[in-house]
């Protein structure tokens, strides 16, 4: 090619008629992406509109410079064909020559995922599949319990223990302004409603009641849920791509054991701890709120509470807090584990399993209403 | 086999990375149409010299020209003219893992934004037959390619826009010597056929014998020798040449160099 010429690389084309008598389509300077870019489509444009004279002869021995991109535009031009005449230098030829093997496309497989029903179909195996993997996993960390307690020397206690302090201690700070605004929030609006009664003093029992029984261990859940268990996901999930679950397994660490009881214990003993450190900063917002809202001094709510709020409550909070805990570092593992080696599964692997214990921490707050229906409220009459 | 005209100019380049100095007032010249080579031993900074000239990396002092325009602080059109002039090899590959191989190859394409379908598809399929990869994989996922697989791939993406300048990290690092061979064999004559000017960093004194025409080797932060084979074994004296072209495996590269 010749290199040292300046540089006129635009493509350009003039029409010109041979000595024979034939028309020709000369093509001078460059026709490569650089130079077409901008202009691709208007050039293909007007050459297209040339190419249909019927005997054209095409001479692309003056171009400058010719790239792929050009042969192609070229190409298809021509309707994937050489024309009648064409005159080519040697290494035109060669890629003219590489372009006619090129094979087509094949068309990609049947995709039947476009129609509804096989779409309904699919979702539900999909679900029972996730059930089915969840309940093996489950049984997978039972059985690591039971070794456990033959082997007490082989508890994960350091994973454990690294595992409380993230998913615990370094969520302090989040859900005590999570917990304190909602405090807040609750209290204004009903101190607002029963100063209108005159039962300005039941503010205790209905802070009490709801954020000890209901919204401390739900916050503390939802928030830990978004927060510690796309990590865990995460973590696991790039442990799988970068092979180092394979490289503890081949080292005979049973990765159910280390990674995953760890985090379950590490997160049920956790949880309940946040779940108190939530309530409590809550009920402190919402008194904060209803002393300067309507007055009502802090030490007389605190002497009043367990008078309001039986201790069953606090209990229960409680007990919410650990069985969310290892429902939510279950539901985390089990999408960690089974993320595919590619960024793609990593991100919908992590939303599906925030996604789904948001909503498991939900549905067991449900089964705890209904089946502590009887427990710790005080029936009026 | 070398021209005048200049393709990369780095000069009085120098890297820190915190307290560690990397490269030391380095000045390097790739001239069109040759392939250089950067060699040195594990943490010489080679890798870290191919990502200053794709501009991944800014150095601590010197400039870098790619293709006559100042790396770091050329305009936005000029780098994205720039952007399509060259293409990279990245050492595992870098294929997107969410794209099939496909569109791997058409994303640059279709970044361009004036290349129709029809030609896309053409060109991407013609790619894949340069570099030897048959049109059955052109929908599969990289995570269903093998690891030679994922080169050519990976190769066919870097050329997808016709770049002059081609860089290679690791080209044949994780192949196996089959394999390794026939893929070196591919980008010499890829190289003949596409004019391509070539930078790359490698390790395997075979793929060096079998493309470079010049070697740049790096060591104590700068580059110690320059030059083609021949000559830095005949002159080169700093303790790593000696070591790298004339331990065993070295020896027995070199003969088959100079059976050539």
């Amino acid at each position: 090619m010749p290199s040292d010429l300046p540089v006129d690389h635009n493509p350009r084309h003039q029409l010109i008629t041979t000595e024979a008598g034939n028309s020709c389509l000369q093509l001078t300077g460059s026709y490569t992406l650089v130079s077409l870019n901008p202009s691709l489509p208007a050039v293909a444009r007007e050459l297209a509109q040339l190419a249909s004279q019927p005997g054209l002869y095409w001479d692309l021995t003056n171009i400058h410079q010719l790239d792929y991109a050009g042969a192609v535009m070229l190409w298809q031009i021509w309707g994937e064909q050489r024309p009648d005449h064409l005159l080519l230098r040697p290494e035109q030829e060669q890629m003219f020559q590489r372009l006619e093997k090129v094979v087509s496309l094949p068309e990609p497989t049947q995709r039947k995922w476009f129609l509804p029903v096989s779409l309904l179909g699919q979702q539900l195996l999909r679900f029972f599949d996730h059930l089915a993997g969840m309940i093996s996993l489950s049984g997978q960390i039972v059985l690591d319990i039971v070794y456990l307690m033959t082997h007490p020397s082989r508890i994960p206690v350091r994973e454990i223990s690294a595992n409380l302090y993230r998913t615990g201690a370094q969520a302090l700070g989040i859900t005590a302004i999570v917990g304190f605004l909602i405090g807040i929030v609750l209290s204004y609006l009903s101190s607002e409603q029963l100063h209108m009664l005159g039962a300005d003093i039941y503010i205790v029992n209905i802070l009490g009641m709801s954020i000890i029984r209901e919204l401390g261990p739900m916050l503390a859940a939802i928030l830990v849920a978004g927060r510690s268990g796309s990590a865990m996901t995460a973590q696991l999930g790039v442990m799988r791509v970068t092979e180092e679950l394979d490289a503890l397994t081949v080292m005979g660490i049973p990765h159910s054991l280390r990674l995953v009881l760890s985090k379950i214990i590490g997160l049920s003993l956790a949880l309940p701890l946040i779940v108190l450190w939530t309530s409590s900063v809550a009920l402190l917002g919402g008194l904060l709120a209803a002393d300067l809202q309507v007055g009502l001094s802090i030490r007389y709510a605190v002497t009043t509470l367990p008078d309001a709020v039986p201790i069953a409550n606090l209990w229960l909070g409680l007990g919410k807090g650990v069985v969310c805990g290892m429902a939510i570092a279950l539901i985390a593992c089990h999408f960690g584990l089974r993320i595919k080696p590619n960024t793609e599964s990593l991100g919908e692997g992590t939303t599906n399993s925030v996604v789904t214990s948001i909503t498991a921490v939900i549905i067991i707050d449900a089964i705890f209403a209904v089946a502590f229906s009887s427990i710790g409220i005080r029936v009026a009459g | 086999m070398t021209t005048a005209e200049p393709v990369i100019e780095i000069a009085g380049l120098t890297t820190r990375f915190g307290q560690n100095v990397i490269h030391e007032n380095i000045d390097l010249t790739v001239f069109k149409g040759e392939v250089l080579a950067l060699v040195g031993g594990s943490g010489s900074g080679k890798t870290t010299l191919l990502r200053q000239m794709l501009g991944l990396i800014t150095p601590a002092q010197g400039s870098v020209k790619v293709l006559g325009a100042a790396r770091y602080d050329c305009g936005h059109e000029e780098e994205r003219k720039l952007r399509t002039r060259s293409g990279v090899l990245f050492q595992q590959g870098a294929l997107f893992s969410a794209l099939t191989v496909f569109n791997n190859i058409a994303l640059p394409m279709r970044e361009l934004r004036t290349l129709r379908e029809t030609m896309i598809r053409d060109l991407v399929m013609l790619k894949l037959g340069m570099v030897g990869v048959e049109a059955q994989h052109a929908h599969k996922m990289p995570s269903e390619l093998s690891g030679g697989m994922i080169k050519r791939v990976a190769l066919a993406r870097a050329l997808a826009l016709d770049p002059e300048l081609l860089f290679l990290d690791e080209p044949t690092a994780g192949l196996d010597p089959a394999l390794s061979e026939s893929f070196v064999e591919l980008i010499r004559s890829l190289r003949e056929e596409l004019a391509l000017t070539i930078v790359m960093v490698t390790h395997d004194l075979d793929t060096l014998v079998a493309i470079s025409d010049r070697v740049a080797v790096l060591a104590d932060r700068s580059i110690v020798a320059l030059g083609p084979i021949p000559d830095i074994i005949a002159n080169g004296r700093h303790p790593f040449i000696k070591d790298f072209f004339g331990g065993a495996r070295g020896r027995n590269a070199l003969r088959i160099f100079q059976q050539l």
